[in-house]
């Protein structure tokens, strides 16, 4: 089944907060999980509200994120969207994951070469 | 705060003592320099290689923090010293970062704050581990470099901060973070620099102090909530609650004095409340309405067949208090022979039950209020001087409404609040004119006459604001009068008792604004006014328009603005009828 993933965005890397991201990017998988476009959403000024907004508009099936409030996780969950979150790490490496089905909320995805 | 010092940032020594990972051995030359600049952070001698960023592994260390052995700090004792536990210890959250931001290790009350252990994070951007609201817009590492000629430079690799110009860190910042449990937590976040020997900056130590109870408290204060139905803001209230809690602490009697309506009986309960006795009953006795051996029997109780009718024990308040506080209103008409009943209880902690030989011992906290000034009582032998010289030992005075400022405004709206939640009506506030006349308003039944004021008006109101017709009319009779008495102070003229010539009553307009209606009795103005009671006024504006119109009252109510029930229910209550 075709889906759309929502991931706040900071640089590169899955936002530390959903609240705080002024970015967010769209994935488009087709069925097979095979990734069929990506787009950018800037957004005027960050809020969690505006990001559900689109998540509704545009008929997210996942949002991967690091920090979300209480309050937007129990919105979006009562939307039928499922939330990744305490994800953090590279979108590209999220993303990855995703599509082979191995996400997991609370996934840190840094290379760490000291840890 | 993980926008600092990129990878490319390497720091140019490494800290003598206290070493995180990645930083090369410090050369014996700066192990003795460091020796000399702090006693706190000696480096040990290296008798193994140095694990990376020189942290040295302690044998037989348990890794609660994961998988690398645990740093340790030399210097504080012959043995090193476990930094982790060191660090543990403090009730602050604190994070070592490395020259990179990246988190290192974070102690256990950091821990329980985010949700995340340091085996977790170590490793990854500290602003992913903390997600602090300052961490991407106001981040203290994230600066520019300046060159010396003020030109800014920006690092491909987001590495921002001069390593050499960290000596202007701001102070703590405020904001919150976002826990592994989804929950928003109020922190205070400063950023100190860790440096070697040479004063170089090896890493950064990151405090994070929970504000949560702070914040509640501030929410409370803000509400005037601290202690219950006991509200206000002003500099008199705020003296009260700052000795509340102690007052409440010690266990002795009690004495409140204020005028009457100012809320005596609810800072007695607020006391109780906030006292060790709170589980215990709070019991209320108002005697002075009771002949003496009634008020007696009440208070202390009595035995079967002390005197004709009583037919059964009876235990009395002060029993019934057992355990908690016994709180006596107007101690100044209790008769004198309780009152020496009741400085016995005070010394002796025993009390005599009517009939009975035996004491009854009784642990009882005495709170007992007045509305009259207890010194004058004593003057006039209605309160015995021994007895208020024990209750005076910690008291408590409530100002009246007229010294509390801001409080007026305050009160108002929060019983408006309270009154329109109760009514289900969308009262929000009061108009200009409609505030202006309350604030003029000097309120002789302080609180308690605000509190009616406010229910009176949020019945009356339909919208959203009080309007000048929503309030009480005598409102602005009041006002009137203390202006048309200031105005006569001002000619220096005397002030006959009676109508103006326009006869005039002083029924609100349409706009709900007052005429004119009634002058003072006295020429001293509105100091004198404002100690005159809103029953004298009425009762002298009846007296006035009785006279007026030859005793006949339809008349005397159409001069007044009143319906003739209304002018007959005055007349009874003031006894003129």
């Amino acid at each position: 089944m075709p889906a759309t993933l929502l991931i706040p965005l900071y640089r590169d890397e899955v936002a530390p907060r959903f609240d705080l991201a002024g970015e967010a990017l769209l994935v488009h998988l087709d069925a097979d999980g095979a990734e069929l476009s990506r787009s950018s959403v800037l957004l005027a000024h960050a809020s969690s509200e505006e990001l559900c907004r689109i998540a509704l508009e545009e008929k997210v099936r996942a949002v991967i994120c690091n920090g979300i409030d209480d309050e937007f996780w129990q919105y979006l969950r009562w939307k039928r969207i499922e939330v990744i979150d305490n994800v953090m790490g590279p979108a590209d490496e999220a993303i990855a994951r995703f599509r082979a089905d191995v996400l997991r909320p609370g996934d840190i995805l840094f290379h760490r070469s000291n840890a | 705060m993980g926008n600092g010092p990129g990878r490319d940032a390497v720091p140019r020594t490494a800290s003598p003592g206290l070493r995180l990972p990645d930083a090369p051995c410090p050369s014996p030359r700066a192990r003795n320099n460091a020796q000399r600049r702090s006693r706190c952070f000696v480096p040990t001698q290296q008798t193994a290689p140095a694990a990376p960023h020189g942290i040295r592994p302690r044998a037989g260390s348990p890794a609660r923090h994961g998988a690398p052995p645990l740093p340790h700090v030399s210097g504080i004792s012959p043995l090193p010293v476990d930094l982790a536990a060191m660090l543990d210890a403090l009730p602050v959250g604190v994070a070592l970062l490395d020259t990179d931001c990246t988190i290192r290790l974070m102690n256990r009350a950091l821990e329980t704050l985010t949700g995340f252990t340091t085996a977790e994070v170590r490793g990854i951007p500290c602003r992913h581990a903390l997600r602090a609201s300052i961490c991407l817009h106001r981040c203290p590492l994230r600066r520019p470099l300046t060159t010396a000629s003020g030109v800014t430079v920006a690092t491909a690799s987001g590495a921002h901060y001069d390593m050499a110009d960290d000596g202007n860190l701001p102070p703590a910042q405020e904001g919150d973070i976002l826990n592994r449990h989804r929950r928003r937590i109020p922190v205070r976040m400063s950023m100190s620099p860790l440096r070697d020997a040479d004063g170089r900056v090896v890493g950064w130590l990151h405090a994070v102090e929970d504000l949560t109870l702070v914040r509640e408290l501030e929410e409370k204060t803000a509400k005037g909530e601290a202690f219950g139905p006991l509200v206000g803001r002003s500099v008199a209230m705020e003296r009260v609650f700052q000795a509340l809690p102690a007052v409440a602490q010690n266990d002795g009697p009690l004495l409140v004095t204020g005028e009457t309506g100012t809320g005596k009986d609810t800072l007695a309960e607020a006391v109780h409340k906030a006292s060790s006795r709170a589980r215990e009953p709070f019991v209320k006795a108002s005697l002075s309405s009771l002949p003496e051996f009634l008020a007696e029997s009440e208070l202390f109780g009595h035995r079967k067949g002390a005197f004709p009718g009583a037919d059964e024990n009876k235990p009395g308040r002060f029993r019934l208090a057992q355990g908690g506080t016994l709180y006596l209103t107007e101690v100044g008409d209790l008769p004198l022979s309780i009152q020496g009943r009741l400085l016995a209880f005070l010394d002796e902690g025993v009390i005599y039950p009517v009939g009975a030989t035996d004491p009854v011992a009784c642990d009882v906290r005495l709170v007992v209020a007045t509305n009259r000034d207890p010194e004058q009582l004593v003057t006039e032998g209605r309160l015995r001087e021994d007895l208020f010289r024990r209750l005076s030992a910690v008291r408590l005075h409530l100002p009246p409404l007229r010294e509390r400022g801001e409080d007026i405004e305050f009160l108002l709206n929060h019983f408006m609040g309270h009154f329109a939640a109760r009514m289900k009506k969308t009262v929000r506030g009061c108009s200009g004119k409609a505030l202006r006349t309350l604030l003029d308003y000097p309120f002789p039944g302080n609180v308690r006459e605000l509190r009616n004021i406010a229910e009176y008006a949020v019945t009356l109101c339909h919208g959203e604001t009080v309007m000048p017709a929503h309030l009480p009319a005598y409102l602005f009779q009041a006002k009137a009068e203390a202006r048309r008495a200031e105005r006569e102070r001002r000619a220096g003229r005397g002030m006959p008792g009676a109508f103006d010539a326009t006869g005039a009553t002083g029924a609100t307009g349409a706009t709900g604004e007052a005429q004119p209606a009634a002058q003072g009795t006295s020429g001293d103005g509105g100091e004198h006014l404002a100690r005159t009671s809103v029953s004298d006024l009425e009762r002298r504006l009846i007296a006035d328009a009785l006279q007026r119109t030859g005793n006949r009252r339809g008349e005397a109510a159409e001069l007044l603005g009143w319906g003739r029930s209304t002018l007959w229910r005055k007349m009874k209550q003031y006894g003129m009828c």
